[in-house]
């Protein structure tokens, strides 16, 4: 797969990067569409992106990391089934641990840009604290 | 008294002494720890509940802390060493002398993002990055790929002309010299240098690369700076802040330090720019 920078993929609209040719690995997004399935909760995503499948399902009562980063509306983001630590800042926006200092739209461009910059490693288990 | 020294201003033999104290702290697993530290405070520090190490106002002096710990920990290996700044507003190229085979060693390669070359590439089996957040055990970058450029000396005079410390509601959101200078708002400093790096400088774990210590050094020496121009602003919040350390609350995970105790560098090191630092020099 042609190696995509994160700069050109941030800067590019969905419709560009149809024109880089990887549309195929972003139509599921469309499924993101709450009027997509009656069933599937809103701000649930389950998408195949480059190769990778993509778990957002929106934060709930039961969350299962408690209060300890994130804070309750925190949605559980998976990449290929390992957990994405993700917070979200005040204005709203979204980081991950692995683009720690640059800012997402939401949670699905998060996640998209956690592949990226995975290029088919897998996510290590979340560890927290360690002090 | 410790003198912290302009990275491009080192002399091959402290550049070799430098990066010798890196690998023994490495070797030893004393290294690690502080990327332990490190990435345990990002994953916590949260705009809505407390936070320490990022995203509030006491970024700085924990940071500063942090260095000082580090470099504590360099000089018991190598007394002569001090931790150089990068002021990437000047070294702002992938040609600098601070990414050559003889200091840090340059970019990652286009395959997997490894660097292949210097003290700290994977194959001279003496740099594994063992706190990660995924598989991958060696050192990456990508310098510049993830954003273009670094920040600029007039961005930098920008934020330095900001008089005020820090403002409510003390996180990502706030205006002042404090979340300008650490980037979430503005022309954005410190985040968008993690960012240009990029590999585990990107990320949470990003002291794995040995550029954020000279990194964070700058940034350090740049709250000096702020000092100086506006002698007469006061660390903020004062006190009786929820979630957010005030002046003279003590900061995780020492517990034993303030951001008062952290105010005036020139009790623990001195930068080679100080009149002061000269008569000191050998």
């Amino acid at each position: 797969m042609n190696k995509i920078t994160r700069r050109q993929a941030l800067g590019t609209t969905a419709g560009a990067l149809t024109v880089l040719g990887i549309a195929g690995a972003t139509a599921h997004a469309a499924a993101t569409d709450s009027r997509a399935a009656a069933t599937t909760p809103a701000g649930t995503v389950d998408e195949v992106y480059m190769g990778r499948r993509i778990q957002i399902s929106p934060a709930s009562g039961g969350g299962h990391h408690g209060g300890h980063h994130g804070g309750a509306g925190t949605p559980s983001v998976r990449i290929d089934g390992r957990e994405l630590h993700v917070m979200q800042n005040a204005d709203g926006t979204w980081i991950s641990v692995v683009n720690h200092y640059e800012t997402f739209a939401d949670p699905t461009s998060l996640a998209r840009a956690a592949v990226r910059e995975l290029q088919g490693s897998q996510l290590a288990p979340m560890q927290m604290g360690g002090m | 008294m410790t003198v912290r020294k302009n990275q491009a201003t080192l002399t091959a033999e402290e550049k070799r002494a430098f990066t010798n104290a890196l690998l023994e702290l490495k070797r030893t697993g004393r290294y690690d720890r502080f990327v332990t530290t490190h990435n345990g405070f990002i994953m916590s520090d949260t705009d809505s509940g407390d936070r320490v190490g990022h995203r509030s106002p006491s970024f700085l002096p924990w940071h500063r802390r942090f260095l000082l710990e580090f470099e504590a920990a360099l000089q018991a290996v190598d007394k002569s060493v001090s931790i150089p700044y990068w002021d990437w507003t000047a070294d702002r190229t992938t040609r600098s002398s601070l990414w050559a085979a003889d200091f840090l060693g340059g970019t990652g390669r286009a395959r997997d993002g490894q660097v292949m070359d210097g003290p700290f590439a994977y194959a001279t089996g003496k740099w594994e990055v063992s706190v990660r957040v995924d598989g991958r055990s060696y050192l990456r970058r990508a310098l510049g790929e993830g954003v273009a450029q670094l920040p600029t000396r007039a961005e930098v005079d920008a934020v330095l002309a900001m008089p005020v410390y820090d403002m409510a509601p003390w996180n990502s959101a706030s205006n002042g010299f404090r979340n300008n200078l650490e980037g979430w708002r503005g022309a954005n400093l410190h985040n968008r240098v993690h960012v240009w790096v990029g590999g585990q400088m990107a990320t949470g774990v990003s002291p794995n690369d040995p550029v954020f210590w000279m990194h964070h050094a700058f940034i350090d020496k740049l709250w000096s700076d702020w000092q100086a121009k506006h002698p007469d602003s006061p660390y903020l919040p004062a006190a009786g802040t929820p979630n957010v350390v005030d002046l003279r609350d003590t900061m995780r995970p020492w517990n034993d330090v303030t951001p008062a105790d952290m105010l005036d560098h020139r009790k623990f090191y001195a930068f080679d720019t100080e009149p002061a630092s000269a008569a000191r020099q050998r």
